[in-house]
Formats: structure tokens, C-alpha cells, sequence
């Protein structure tokens, strides 16, 4: 059972006076600080001989009581004395919320911020591709400018370390559509149609967008956060006092490693997708497992896996650089560092996506349908 | 809760016996002893590498010593429940060599987030008084209160984390090196803020610092963590009786008699004034 600091009020000769017992500490104190808060009675003088010990946040109770009601305090021991005196000095009427304009004030000027931080994104994201194309261009005059060693280190944990989830996601998406379009099929007799629509839905759209989507999950990701870090803790500041470009040293290797990466994923994605097609169709449709893989390159026009390998490096610099954009704006705090990731793979997948759809039609336009 | 469990009245609050700290083969203490006494500053000092902070992470309870016992305010704590230590880590306050500010909440928020933490009961309005009374007292400006630490200049900084550090009224206050990074107008200030919030609020101190300064400034004793152990505690006068080579280098370098010089003046005009 917890100890509260109590009053009573006692009245003599017309005055009236507090007298306050137990310990005036912060952990005690709740019960009274209400109880004087609320009260209005008039009293004189404030008897705190025999309240033991006394903080800071007690004395500041008892001096609040006492501005507000002119009352004299009583009794108060040396340390009581000592901490009366320096809550007094201290006493502050600052505001402790930040200062937050007026709801009709606010909203405009959000909207109004928003809009022109759109812009200026834009304008830096085309500046971030053309610093990317510049620091490409100086490695291409210069090649021993490039960062060989973080090259492939990045090119290690885009693609290989990505192997196994991407496989592992592929198959069962292969498994899914050929399982799903064989019972759609089923029912015009058409479910020997399976291998085809496995095969180019896989090569063509699939493969490489679900590969995109994953890649922004785990590298995207990581590319915003480590380069987020490291401007927090000032280390890209100090790489360029140093002389070595940021660019050159962080992000080039990062984008490369997307851009080369992303075509050998999107294609080891369509082959394992046709494998659990394949293993489906020997499961379900009575299609034996290799007669699956012979009719695949009959069905599906060398065209298709062209139209995905052509999309793949254009999905890996989007991906690369919206994580190495976010990861170079992050300022100020943790909270930063966070926001820019979540921000990069958001940016990364809409962007992947709604290139996608561009792609369809472009491709099946010029006659690669 | 008796009043005993609020306030403590020995004379030793925080007391090490044997405290031995290991990360994998490394060890850091071996056998360590120290006792703290009740209203002191006790300087921690030692070379880099010692492992002061350590030392003041196994007492607040941050790294589990792989042997020994450390009492604070009579309580083993490294054997008790993680209830009975909770009555202990409110009576502590403990400022982190960056100040550990939380950024995404103000300096007044900062120092609400301890009461609101243990004394979830208190009202709003009282929180805010002492937030704004807590941030006068630790020397900030009345408006400090309603910035953001990223709004703050270091030495700011380090003052709203002493304002969070106390905000419970401690009666122990743990500093990891509180003037590092401060210039030296900023650091003198610091230490007389310390000094004398130390005195007006009956503060056990225990600071790990490098700064000579500090050490001779407002220090009523200096404990030397070297060889794994503390090898002297005492007033730098005894400590300079000490023949450890260690000891010897650290008080009689060249900074170590500039810092005690400028005391020497100090106290010389403090008592020129007082005649």
C-alpha cells in the first residue's frame, strides 16, 4: 500500500491553515496535487513541518499553492527551504506544445507545401538520374573509376542471396496458374491450353514483374536504408571531403548491380514458374512432366522472353534508384530513415507496375502480342 | 511502500562487491570493488577501453555481470525479481553520452515520458508545470520546452537530457562523460549546473568523464578504473600519493596541472570575494 501525501485544514483566529503531512514526492503526490488544484477557500498559511522528505515536484506543488493563494509557508526544513527557493527561480509560464497554426491556416498551406514538394521532387529525381548518367558516363572514360569490388558485393546480394525466395516464390506462382487456368480450361475441353498459358504469361508479364516487386522488397529496401544511415552518421559528408563521390562509390555500383541482375532473375523466375506449371500438369492433367517443357517451346514466340528481358533492366534501375534517391534525402532523424525506406519500395513497386502496363500495350502495338 | 523505499538514508547507496563483467574471453572487471557515498560526486575515471561505461551499464541494470553483487540503495539487484528492481529504476537518472533525447517528441514531452511511464496517475496540467519548471531549473531557455531535439545545439541537448534524467527527482544521477563534445564555456557551465543542482537537490552523482577540468571543478572524489579493477578512490590530493604509473601520467600531464591551476585561481578569487 502506497504512502500519500495528505492535508487538513485548520482554522484559528480567522485564519485558516494547510497543514500538509507524509511524503511530498512524485510518487505521493497525485491525491493532493488534484485536491489543492481544486481548491478555492481562502487560506493563510501552509504548515509543512511534518511532511518528510520533500522533491522538487512537492515543492513545487506547495509553491504553486502558496503564489495562488498568497499564503505564507510554514515550517519548512532546510532542504524544504533549499528546493522551495530553486522550483521559485525556475518557475515558467513558456508554452510546452509546439506552436500549431489555426485548422483554416494549416490545411492550405499543407495542400499548397505538398503540391510544390511534388515539384521539386520531380525536378530531383531528373537531377539524381542525370548525377547517375554523368557519374556512369565518367566511369565509362574512365573505367578504372569503377567500383569493381562493390560492384559485385552488391551484384551477391541483389541476385544470388535472392535466389532461393525467388525461386521458392515462382514455383508456387507456377503451380497456382496452372492449377487455376486448368479449371477454368477444363470446362471449354481446353486444358491441354495450360502449357501455353503458363508458358507466356510466365516469360512475357510474370516473371519479371513478381521479380521486381520482390527485388524492391529486399534490395530497394536496403539500398534506402543504408545510404540513409550513412547520411545520418555523416559518413557520405566525409566521403566527399575525402574526395570519393557518393555516386560513384555507392550508388553506381547499386544501380549496376540492379540493371544487370534484374534480366538473369526475371528469366531463373520464368524457368522455375514453368517447372511448377510443368509438375501441375503431371499431377493434374495427366501431361507428363518433359512433354510440359517440349510444348513450351512449341507454343510460346521466342518474342515473349524477349519482351520480359527487355523490361527487366528497366525495372531494376527503378527500383535502384528510388531506394538510392530516398536513401540520399533522408535528414534529421530515425524517423527519416524509416519514412525514405517505406517510401522507396511504395515508389519502386507503383512505378514497376505502372511501367508494366505501358509495356503491354507498347509491345503488343508494334506487333510482339 | 514505506517512506525507506522512497528516500534512502545510509550512507553508501550504490555498493560493488566483486563484480566481474566478461564479453566472450575479453574481460573487462575482474573482482571489482566500489562504494558510492550518499550526497558525493564521484568521478569515474580511466583510459579508453577500461570499461567505465561498462561499469555504469551492470549498475543501471543494462549488462548482467557475469559475477558479483551490486547494491543499489541497499538492494542486491542483481540477484532481485525484475518487480523489486522497479522500485530502484525510478530513483535513478541516467544521462547517455548523446543525451539519447527521443526525436520525435519535444524537450517537454522528453521529460513527461518517465512520469508518465511510473506515475501514470499524475495529471496532464501538473506534468506540464514540471516540464516547464524542470527545464528552467537545468538551465535551457523558457522556450527550449516545445522544441525538438533536432532543434537543439549540443550543448542543449545535454541539458534537456540532464532535465529528462531528473525529471523523476532521482536521488542517484548517472552521467556518461556529460561535457564531452562541449566547448569549454559550455562545459564549465555544465559543471557549475551540476555542482549545483547537485547540492540544492541532495544528488548522488556518479560521472564518467575525461575532463580534467570537471574532475578538479566539482568532483568529491575520483574513483581509477585500471587492470581491470578500480586501483584508488579518493580526493585527487590522495590520489596524487598514489604511485600507480597510470595515476601518476593522468594527474601530473601538462592538462592535468593547466586544470589544476585554474582551480587554484578559482579558489583564490572565490576567497577573495568571500573576505
Amino acid at each position: 500500500m502506497r504512502e500519500w501525501a495528505e492535508y487538513s485544514l485548520q482554522e484559528e483566529g480567522g485564519c485558516t491553515t494547510l497543514v500538509v503531512t507524509g511524503p511530498l514526492l512524485v510518487a505521493t503526490i497525485d491525491h493532493l496535487d488534484s485536491a489543492l488544484r481544486d481548491m478555492d477557500d481562502p487560506v493563510q498559511f501552509i504548515d509543512i513541518s511534518d511532511a518528510y522528505p520533500i522533491d522538487t515536484v512537492g515543492a513545487w506543488v506547495i509553491h504553486r499553492f502558496a503564489e495562488k493563494h498568497s499564503a505564507e509557508i510554514l515550517g519548512a526544513s532546510e532542504q524544504a527551504d533549499v528546493l522551495l527557493e530553486a522550483v521559485q527561480e525556475s518557475a515558467s509560464t513558456a508554452n510546452v506544445k509546439p506552436h500549431v497554426d489555426w485548422f483554416c491556416l494549416r490545411v492550405p498551406e499543407q495542400v499548397g507545401e505538398a503540391v510544390f514538394e511534388f515539384g521539386r521532387g520531380i525536378c530531383r529525381v531528373i537531377g539524381f538520374m542525370g548525377a547517375i548518367i554523368t557519374a556512369f558516363l565518367g566511369t565509362l572514360r574512365h573505367p578504372r573509376r569503377l567500383r569493381v569490388r562493390a560492384l559485385v558485393r552488391q551484384m551477391e546480394l541483389v541476385g544470388v542471396t535472392s535466389l532461393p525466395i525467388i525461386g521458392l516464390m515462382s514455383f508456387l506462382i507456377g503451380i497456382v496458374i496452372a492449377q487455376q487456368g486448368a479449371v477454368q480450361l477444363e470446362q471449354f475441353g481446353a486444358e491441354t491450353l495450360t502449357v501455353n498459358l503458363v508458358g507466356r504469361i510466365t516469360l512475357r508479364e510474370l516473371g519479371v514483374l513478381m521479380t521486381a516487386i520482390m527485388v524492391a522488397g529486399r534490395s530497394g529496401s536496403a539500398f534506402a536504408a543504408q545510404i540513409g544511415t550513412m547520411k545520418l552518421t555523416e559518413e557520405i559528408d566525409a566521403m566527399r571531403t575525402i574526395g570519393v563521390s557518393p555516386m560513384e562509390a555507392l550508388v553506381l555500383p547499386r544501380i549496376l548491380a540492379a540493371v544487370i541482375m534484374m534480366p538473369l532473375l526475371g528469366f531463373f523466375s520464368s524457368c522455375i514458374a514453368i517447372i511448377g506449371g510443368a509438375v501441375i500438369g503431371d499431377v493434374m492433367l495427366g501431361i507428363p512432366f518433359f512433354t510440359f517443357l517440349s510444348r513450351i517451346q512449341e507454343v510460346v514466340p521466342i518474342w515473349d522472353l524477349y519482351v520480359g528481358l527487355v523490361k527487366a533492366p528497366v525495372f531494376g534501375l527503378i527500383v535502384a534508384l528510388s531506394g538510392c534517391y530516398q536513401g540520399m534525402q533522408v535528414a534529421g532523424n530515425a524517423e527519416d530513415v524509416g519514412l525514405r525506406t517505406t517510401r522507396a519500395v511504395v515508389q519502386a513497386i507503383f512505378m514497376v507496375i505502372v511501367l508494366d502496363a505501358f509495356f503491354a500495350v507498347f509491345f503488343t502495338e508494334i506487333g510482339w502480342g | 511502500m514505506s517512506v525507506e523505499d522512497l528516500h534512502y538514508e545510509g550512507e553508501y547507496p550504490i555498493v560493488i562487491k566483486g563484480l566481474t563483467n566478461a564479453f566472450g574471453d575479453f574481460v573487462v572487471h575482474e573482482d571489482l570493488f566500489l562504494n558510492v557515498r550518499r550526497g558525493e560526486i564521484l568521478g569515474v575515471v580511466g583510459g579508453s577501453g577500461t570499461g567505465k561505461s561498462v561499469l555504469m551499464r551492470s549498475i543501471i541494470g543494462l549488462q548482467i555481470p557475469a559475477e558479483g553483487e551490486i547494491e543499489v540503495f541497499g538492494k542486491d539487484i542483481t540477484a532481485a525479481e525484475p518487480d523489486e528492481v522497479i522500485g530502484v529504476r525510478n530513483r535513478w537518472g541516467v544521462l547517455f553520452q548523446g543525451g539519447a533525447l527521443f526525436s520525435t517528441l519535444t524537450v517537454a514531452e522528453n521529460v513527461q515520458v518517465p512520469l508518465k511511464q511510473f506515475y501514470p496517475e499524475l495529471e496532464q496540467g501538473l506534468l506540464d508545470e514540471i516540464a516547464r519548471y524542470k527545464v528552467v531549473m537545468t538551465g535551457l531557455p523558457e522556450d527550449a520546452a516545445s522544441k525538438y531535439p533536432s532543434e537543439l545545439s549540443g550543448g542543449m541537448k545535454k541539458r534537456a537530457g540532464l532535465a529528462r534524467a531528473l525529471s523523476l527527482d532521482p536521488e542517484l544521477l548517472f552521467l556518461d562523460e556529460p561535457t564531452a563534445g562541449l566547448d569549454p564555456i559550455g562545459a564549465a557551465k555544465f559543471d557549475e549546473l551540476l555542482r549545483e543542482l547537485t547540492d540544492t537537490l541532495g544528488l548522488t552523482v556518479f560521472l564518467i568523464t575525461h575532463d580534467l577540468d570537471t574532475l578538479y571543478a566539482i568532483c568529491d572524489r575520483v574513483a581509477v578504473l585500471a587492470d581491470k579493477k578500480v586501483i584508488a578512490t579518493g580526493t585527487i590530493p590522495e590520489l596524487l600519493e598514489s604511485d600507480h604509473p597510470w595515476i601518476q601520467e593522468y594527474f601530473n600531464g601538462p592538462r592535468a596541472r593547466a586544470a589544476q591551476s585554474a582551480k587554484t585561481k578559482a579558489d583564490m578569487q572565490k576567497a577573495d570575494g568571500g573576505s
